[in-house]
């Protein structure tokens, strides 16, 4: 078992090789940027050329851009209240990025920026500062009564104190893990299968018969594996819209 | 006992956590289920609730899962 695990290299396509030849090479300039570049400019491009129209019946990209305005708007302004729409920009950006970087990952020969935990734990701390700050600037020093909720026992505060407050701090923690660890997981899926295909295609004529099992599991997994991407992205959004209702209305 | 050895079981172990992540997500559609047969016009609000506390309870899996590709892997 574990010598098959040594074959397979499930964590390899991970790795960060320099991008654009010897240019993008002396400033270590790496797929993963190039990814982040190329996804960046989607969002705008989608942006700009589906909203150039300006139709009232919109056409194909006009509807996309339209739908995903509203959509990212409705969740901001359900979760948060009327104050969400200042947070509306950061969400969007956020939404965006995440989801085109989920996405872009799943063609072939591509890198999925999202799966390495530098970058989904800068997106975290960067929510999470974000939310603290907003939080501090509104209702300032009286924002620590976050801590303890009112009503709870007085006795009890050297008890809730303490969770409220871990709890609190590890939100940027399980924010970043889920999203790295659903895209590492799925990849790594993709590659334990794939291998699967090439080891029993190497084993004569019924291996070769046998492979189209797990080449077929890896064709539903892509399937899967797009709802993921879209859900995680959504889920990320969703947590930071619901981390913002808490800063702006504490509790 | 040899340290592959070792690691396929330790990998092995910490997936255990999947059973309750297996009974998590079951009780979550389960509820989902119940609650959209019982008022069918409550679906958009609820769905959206369901696949949150999905995702949310996924996570758990996931962490589960990174461990043991820690202990497999490196």
């Amino acid at each position: 078992m574990a010598a098959e695990a040594h074959t397979i290299d499930a964590l390899g396509q991970f790795t960060l090789t320099t991008a654009l030849g010897p240019m993008g090479a002396s400033v270590n300039f790496t797929q993963s940027n190039l990814m982040m570049l190329i996804a960046g400019g989607l969002i705008l491009g989608l942006l700009y050329f589906g909203m150039r129209p300006k139709a009232i019946v919109p056409g194909r990209l006009q509807a996309l851009a339209e739908m995903l305005y509203d959509f990212v708007y409705s969740m901001c302004s359900d979760q948060i209240g009327h104050e969400g729409r200042r947070f509306f920009p950061f969400v969007f950006t956020l939404f965006t990025f995440i989801l085109l970087g989920n996405l872009l990952g799943l063609l072939p020969f591509s890198f999925t920026y999202t799966s390495h935990i530098a970058v989904t734990g800068a997106l975290a701390i960067m929510v999470i500062v974000l939310v603290t700050v907003v939080a501090l600037r509104i209702h300032g020093l009286h924002f620590f009564s976050y801590f303890f909720p009112a009503g709870a026992p007085k006795l009890l505060a050297p008890l809730i104190i303490p969770v409220e407050i871990i709890s609190y701090l590890s939100r940027p923690v399980s924010l970043s893990i889920r999203l790295f660890a659903n895209m590492v997981a799925g990849h790594v899926m993709f590659e334990v299968f794939a291998s699967f295909v090439v080891m029993l295609s190497a084993a004569g004529l019924a291996g070769t018969l046998g492979a189209a099992g797990p080449l077929a599991l890896n064709v539903v997994l892509v399937g899967f594996e797009l709802l993921v991407a879209a859900l995680q992205a959504y889920v990320f959004a969703i947590l930071t819209c619901i981390y913002l209702h808490d800063a702006v209305h504490l509790h | 006992m040899d340290v592959a050895a070792a690691k396929a079981l330790g990998a092995g172990i910490a997936v255990i956590a999947l059973a309750g992540v297996g009974i998590g997500i079951g009780n979550i559609f389960s509820a989902l289920v119940t609650s959209v047969a019982r008022n069918p016009s409550a679906r958009d609000q609820v769905f959206g609730l369901g696949i949150l506390g999905f995702a949310l309870t996924e996570a758990v899996a996931l962490f589960a899962l990174l461990i043991a590709f820690l202990i497999l892997f490196t």
